[in-house]
């Protein structure tokens, strides 16, 4: 990506940035007892959960930052965080 | 036309002739008059544009940021602890590449609280990326402000400048002073047409978040802008001097160089006073002269090499001190002579901090006291023994 001088970007640049390498652990999905209550995509800090059915829930590893906070809230503890080594 | 005005009415008038769109600044000692006399233009309805009322320095320089970013032309005004208030939004200013014109009428900063003039303020931004010129007197405190956004709008540069004017030395003091006229004003400064601004139909993003990919590349960039400023700085006073008839050197300036065995270098107020020192030392024989430093940031190496490199002698007079390395002008024209044959002996003294009297007796004892030996060290020149005691009493106990 080419920058000008200000770093000026045409709106919806922050599409370009993929966070997803800033994680240490990323959030895996158990789908087993979710109960389709949409708290980990309404908390979502970087709102990259979506929902794929009715009580089945996804992340958009391009983009989350690994913190945590679906897997802290879930309140049937659905989500499992697991550490990601290369 | 010539009218007997104060400093700070001077430039409240040449920053009105500027016609911005917005103004944004919060009252400050000694600051306070150029934006007393803004609001009042600005109520009288001579000032046409929008003179926002903010609570803080970090406001009025966020509203001028915000303001800029739509393709205002904008203004504010501070001094001291605001110009501190104000620096994370000065660096932002800078590295978003927004043309604001920023009045500093300099003064001490804190502690202990002291409201009078030392350059201490405008030397801690000295890194933010504004561009930095001092005024020595309120004719050119005025006019550097027509010429300060012709040169921050320039498409090669688009940077902030800061306009320097020793606080209450300058702002509060009346002169005599050519006041041109609005279609004077208008035919050397154009309307600011920028490249990039915020704009519904055109959806734009200032101050994006660039990675360890792309930051040091644009901050590369910004280095190289300040680099672009020198040759629009001088295409600019040129082109004044051409319109108005005044100049005032372009990155320096000098008196009585000519066969000068020993050169002071200084910037702001008290190169009046060291001309007029000059022409006393010179009645009694001592060869002396003096360079005028007008622009610090970008600061002119190349300049400044060239005009002291057959001198013997250098005296750097500073009006604030990076504490733990001493004067900071000192250091910068020092630096300007590495990988020259030939140096001059640079001795630096640390003088008027906090609006202390710089009379003519300082700058002659300073001259009579040249040791023509090298100090590295900075000087702080005529502390009075009197405040001191405790202070070295203490010092004797630990």
């Amino acid at each position: 990506m080419s920058l000008n001088h200000g770093a000026i970007l045409k709106a919806g640049s922050s599409i370009n940035n993929k966070t997803g390498n800033w994680r240490n652990t990323k959030p895996v999905y158990k789908h087993d007892k979710c109960t389709g209550c949409t708290t980990c995509e309404r908390i979502c800090p970087e709102g990259v959960i979506y929902q794929e059915e009715k009580k089945k829930f996804n992340v958009d590893l391009d983009y989350c930052k690994g913190c945590g906070i679906c897997a802290e809230e879930c309140p049937v503890k659905d989500i499992d965080m697991v550490s990601e080594e290369k | 036309m010539k009218k007997y005005i104060e400093g700070s009415m001077a430039v409240a008038e040449a920053v009105t002739l500027c016609k911005p769109n917005v103004i944004s600044a919060y009252p400050i000692t000694p600051q306070t008059h150029i934006v007393e006399d803004l609001s009042q233009m600005y109520a009288d309805g001579v000032f046409k544009g929008q003179f926002v009322n903010v609570e803080s320095e970090f406001s009025a320089a966020s509203v001028c940021l915000g303001a800029s970013v739509t393709g205002a032309r904008a203004y504010t005004a501070t001094t001291s602890q605001g110009l501190l208030l104000m620096s994370e939004v000065l660096f932002n200013i800078a590295g978003m590449r927004l043309p604001i014109v920023l009045t500093c009428a300099n003064r001490a900063i804190s502690a202990p609280i002291n409201i009078w003039t030392d350059h201490s303020d405008a030397m801690a931004l000295r890194d933010s990326g504004f561009i930095q010129l001092y005024a020595e007197n309120n004719q050119e405190a005025a006019d550097l402000h027509y010429q300060a956004y012709k040169i921050a709008e320039d498409k090669s540069v688009r940077l902030p400048v800061m306009v320097n004017m020793d606080g209450f030395t300058l702002t509060h003091s009346f002169e005599p002073i050519d006041m041109p006229t609005q279609e004077e004003v208008d035919a050397f400064l154009p309307s600011y047409k920028p490249e990039h601004y915020l704009d519904v139909k055109h959806p734009m993003s200032f101050g994006s978040m660039v990675g360890e990919d792309g930051y040091m590349e644009v901050r590369h960039y910004l280095e190289e802008a300040m680099n672009n400023a020198m040759p629009v700085i001088e295409k600019v006073s040129k082109e004044f001097q051409q319109k108005f008839g005044r100049n005032y050197g372009i990155f320096i300036d000098t008196y009585k160089m000519e066969d000068a065995e020993t050169v002071i270098v200084a910037m702001g107020s008290v190169i009046g006073t060291i001309k007029d020192s000059i022409d006393l030392m010179r009645k009694n024989g001592i060869k002396v002269g003096l360079m005028k430093v007008r622009t610090f940031r970008p600061f002119p190496k190349k300049a400044i090499a060239d005009c002291l490199k057959n001198i013997k002698n250098v005296i750097v007079i500073d009006r604030a001190s990076s504490v733990g390395a001493g004067g900071i002008l000192a250091g910068e024209i020092r630096a300007a002579f590495y990988g020259n044959t030939t140096v001059p002996h640079v001795n630096s003294y640390i003088v008027g901090l906090g609006g202390r009297d710089i009379t003519i007796k300082t700058i002659t004892d300073i001259v009579g006291g040249f040791a023509n030996v090298k100090v590295q060290d900075s000087q702080f020149v005529e502390l009075d023994k009197k405040y001191m005691q405790f202070g070295e009493d203490y010092l004797k106990t630990v």
